[in-house]
């Protein structure tokens, strides 16, 4: 004990973060680091160093720390275990007294767990890959503003994934024909139409004069198809303030969702949220700039981690990977993802990367948004990965039709009911998909177009971000 | 036009065939099924009449597709739904909802704009329908 004490530097382990034998209680916070320490570094004092800086550490021994029930407060390492072929990583896991968090907020959650400790000399590489938020915590957050239940009966759609198109090209259309390509997506047959990322407001086309003449369209189309429509209007700015503004007159405008970027930050995204759910408008989160820190497997934070932490925050919509489109996914990792979004109860699984049970104590679910490359032709591998609680985004799959922009609509509408009866009927998607396609192109010229067009279109690319687990190759 | 809401309205009218395939596959779900009618088609219009009760507890699809008959013969100029029901904590609301009567013509909807000023509009979808009294909006006045 009195060792513990001395003035000077001794191991993190021996300071009291290395616990082999602490047994995490049901109110822990609990993460799985992917640790690459230094060379000479022991992976427990890594691990240790890891509990350590993310919690009541600083480098040296403070005797303040005896002015405090330290033991409480100290994050413990638990395990520390080699990962299967990969000599230089571990994984460590390290768990949290629930006092150590402000109740409901991501921003000291974060501040916490990826707060200083991913700069530590004494790793070369840090990765995040999953965390157990307690039931206790969780409860802590208001969680979706509306949830997939409730947007579902909000839209009046059941029963089948939603579709949606973001607008093309994303930057330099005029407000007034941006809403001719949002009219013409929707009237065709999609449910949503959406801003991208970058779209907030430029000199090109301002904010206000979209969202004006988007609202135009969105009411056209609903009129022309007697459903409910929507766009996602991005309210994404420089201020809270400015983005209030935005949202408050989508909201005037009758517009049924807004989106944010994820590059606000946690914080505006929580109070986006807020709203949401006071105004009674659905929040789409894109997650602009996720892959620089989320795709690199040694270093930075896992997608699911994030996708966690955005449905604590209480967005309905996340983009979450797509699996056969143009962008990092592997299906193991990304059924990862869903899971995580939609369930309210998510059992530890390593073949989908999922490290610890999540209980979820009826969070509403997050609506997953499949965005990126994809088209009509792979419309019986999206709804076997993804299952029917999913949007998915048809952009170029819209847009570039050789009929137009209603037409490539309607190709995607009518490939996605064909391929959802189907599977109502019993049918293998995987083995019968084509056929089921191809009967109901015979009798959709527009369906018939797009898989003359883009049919045979993949992008079959390794993934760089699968779980160690892999029980079989996985192809598509 | 043709109004697109359900999950399938984007195909062929469902034979009745199709249709006894869809209830089966709600019943092997374990979920409930009714039936209900409207000659108020607007897609905010939530409350469509109920055709009866919900039916739990079945297995077979003919029972249910007896209703959807029986309905049709009721209302052959109405649009008819048949709805699954999910009732699974944290889901506990419809899970499969398609149209299989609809009207042989089909006026559909107006938007009627109010402006108002600094360039907005307030919308409101109008159904050309709903001009005539209940129960007298379809088919031949």
């Amino acid at each position: 004990m009195s060792e513990r004490w001395n003035a000077g530097v001794i191991p993190y382990a021996e300071m009291g973060y290395w616990k082999p034998d602490y047994e995490p209680k049901d109110t822990d916070v609990l993460a799985a680091f992917r640790i690459t320490p230094q060379p000479g570094v022991p992976p427990e004092e890594a691990g240790a160093a890891v509990a350590g800086e993310s919690s009541t550490a600083t480098w040296t021994v403070v005797w303040t720390d005896r002015l405090s029930a330290h033991e409480t407060y100290q994050a413990k390492c638990y395990s520390v275990e080699p990962v299967p072929g990969q000599p230089e990583q571990f994984i460590a896991r390290i768990a949290y007294d629930l006092d150590l968090f402000e109740e409901g907020s991501i921003a000291n959650l974060t501040s916490s767990i990826i707060g200083n400790v991913f700069g530590f000399k004494a790793l070369k590489a840090l990765r995040l890959e999953d965390m157990r938020i307690p039931a206790h915590y969780v409860k802590t957050f208001q969680g979706p503003a509306h949830g997939i239940v409730m947007e579902r009966e909000y839209l009046n759609k059941y029963g089948r994934p939603l579709l949606g198109a973001t607008t093309k090209p994303k930057l330099g259309l005029s407000a007034r024909n941006y809403g001719r390509v949002v009219y013409e997506a929707l009237r065709g047959g999609l449910d949503f139409t959406k801003d991208d990322e970058n779209i907030n407001s430029q000199p090109f086309m301002r904010w206000r004069d979209r969202f004006l003449f988007t609202m135009e369209a969105v009411n056209r189309a609903q009129a022309a198809t007697g459903e409910i429509k929507g766009h996602y209007l991005n309210v994404t700015a420089a201020t809270m303030e400015d983005m209030y503004e935005r949202a408050e007159f989508a909201k005037d405008l009758g517009s049924v969702i807004v989106m944010i970027d994820l590059t606000v930050g946690y914080t505006a995204i929580q109070s986006m949220a807020k709203w949401a759910r006071a105004n009674g408008v659905l929040l789409h989160l894109h997650r602009a700039g996720h892959g620089t820190y989320t795709r690199q497997k040694n270093h930075g934070v896992n997608f699911r981690v994030i996708a966690k932490w955005m449905r604590l925050a209480g967005v309905d919509h996340i983009h979450a990977g797509t699996v056969v489109g143009k962008l990092e996914g592997d299906p193991h990792a990304t059924a990862g993802y869903y899971d995580t979004l939609r369930l309210n109860h998510t059992p530890a699984d390593p073949v989908k990367g999922l490290y610890f049970d999540q209980d979820w104590a009826s969070l509403p679910g997050t609506m997953p948004v499949a965005s990126g490359g994809i088209h009509a032709g792979q419309m019986h591998q999206l709804l076997h990965y993804l299952g029917e609680d999913v949007v998915l985004q048809f952009g170029g799959g819209t847009i570039g039709h050789p009929m137009g922009i209603a037409a490539g609509a309607t190709a995607n509408r009518v490939a996605l009911e064909a391929m959802v009866k189907a599977r109502n009927e019993g049918r293998e998607l995987m083995a019968e998909g084509k056929s089921i396609l191809k009967a109901a192109a015979a009798r959709s010229r527009e369906l018939e177009m797009a898989l003359s067009t883009w049919g045979e279109i993949a992008f079959n690319y390794e993934s760089t971000d699968v779980p160690d687990a892999v029980p079989t190759p996985t192809s598509l | 036009m043709r109004i697109t809401q359900g999950t399938f309205s984007y195909l062929p009218d469902l034979s009745d065939d199709e249709i006894r395939a869809q209830i089966q596959y709600a019943l092997d779900q374990g979920w409930p099924l009714s039936v209900e009618f409207t000659d108020d088609p607007h897609p905010r219009n939530t409350y469509w009449e109920m055709w009866g009760l919900p039916m739990f507890d079945l297995h077979d699809a003919g029972a249910v597709q007896y209703e959807v008959n029986e309905c049709r013969k009721a209302h052959p100029e109405h649009y008819i739904r048949v709805n699954a029901y999910d009732a699974t904590k944290g889901r506990q609301t419809t899970a499969l909802s398609f149209i299989v009567n609809r009207p042989a013509d089909e006026p559909g909807f107006r938007v009627d704009r109010q402006e108002v000023a600094d360039r907005r509009i307030r919308y409101t979808t109008h159904s050309y329908a709903t001009g005539r009294p209940e129960g007298a909006r379809y088919g031949t006045p």
